[in-house]
């Protein structure tokens, strides 16, 4: 059975297999140890790939009101995190050029399609309470992890 | 007798500028603000400051809970917030530079302004005495 040629085409399937879970997540950049800890203190490192360079532009440009908190950060941080996020921004499949309302990623086209089957009475449970909460279902998202086999909607 | 005093002072900038990237440990912050504000700080106005609101939708008690002895929940995004209170979580104002970030911050959003070094000196006192 384990011919040269079975393992070549085990190998390409496996590769197959391995790309097709990647597909859903876009290429997965690491994250930049500064984003992770300037940002991933109030939520998620959410991936730069799930939003334009426009929209993190402008993320970035107005940290003191974020979404209704002060973000601020030093100059020279908000310049080098702008920089990773704007090189690495839009690099999900789904992601248009075109900024969603507000930059948030939850109005995205994609997003909003993608979750169009979760009833909007689990939004609201206490251990989800923000489509921003990608944890709350996506048990892995804050390793850049979206796949359907790591949802879990909790109760 | 120095005859130039640049240098001097510019060593003194160094010396606080590489003071400020030290750890500390949360007595010394205290310490620290205590003589900014130049009185004694107090605990119970402290616990007062962190748990009541302050013209504005959140307290710190909000996010951080009260008494911030567990992890609490940010008030808008539900992400998990490690305890406050440094005896139930070490890593806890050991960063001056940190320490400053967040009181700007999140002084801020729950009393739309910054926070005096009074009012700093007094939530570290209670936040320190909780054990």
């Amino acid at each position: 059975m384990s011919s040269p040629l079975h393992r070549t085409v085990a190998g390409a399937l496996l590769a197959l297999l391995g790309a097709a879970a990647q597909a859903d997540s876009g290429p997965r950049v690491a994250p930049l140890p500064k984003y992770t800890q300037e940002c991933a203190a109030c939520h998620i490192a959410y991936p730069p790939g799930l939003l334009p360079a426009a929209s993190w532009q402008r993320l970035m440009n107005h940290l003191p009101q974020h979404y209704g908190t002060d973000a601020s950060l030093d100059a020279a941080t908000v310049s080098e995190l702008a920089g990773w996020l704007t090189a690495n921004a839009g690099t999900y499949k789904r992601v248009t050029s075109a900024p969603p309302p507000e930059d948030r990623i939850t109005r995205s086209a994609w997003f909003v399609r993608k979750h169009d089957e979760v009833p909007a009475s689990v939004w609201t449970r206490a251990a989800v309470k923000s489509p921003a909460n990608c944890m709350a279902c996506h048990t892995q998202a804050d390793q850049g992890d979206f796949r359907e086999r790591n949802i879990r909607i909790p109760r | 007798m120095d005859l130039n005093p640049v240098p001097s002072i510019l060593a003194g900038a160094l010396a606080l500028a590489s003071l400020a990237a030290l750890a500390a440990t949360p007595a010394e912050l205290q310490a620290g603000y205590t003589a900014q504000a130049g009185a004694a700080a107090d605990a119970a106005r402290g616990q007062q400051f962190f748990t009541a609101t302050h013209g504005r939708e959140w307290s710190c008690a909000s996010c951080h809970g009260a008494p911030p002895t567990q992890a609490g929940k940010h008030a808008s995004t539900g992400k998990a917030i490690g305890a406050l209170a440094p005896a139930f979580n070490p890593q806890r104002f050991t960063d001056p530079a940190k320490v400053e970030k967040w009181f700007r911050r999140n002084c801020n959003d729950v009393a739309g302004r910054e926070c005096s070094a009074a009012e700093k000196a007094d939530v570290l006192a209670w936040l320190n005495s909780l054990k």
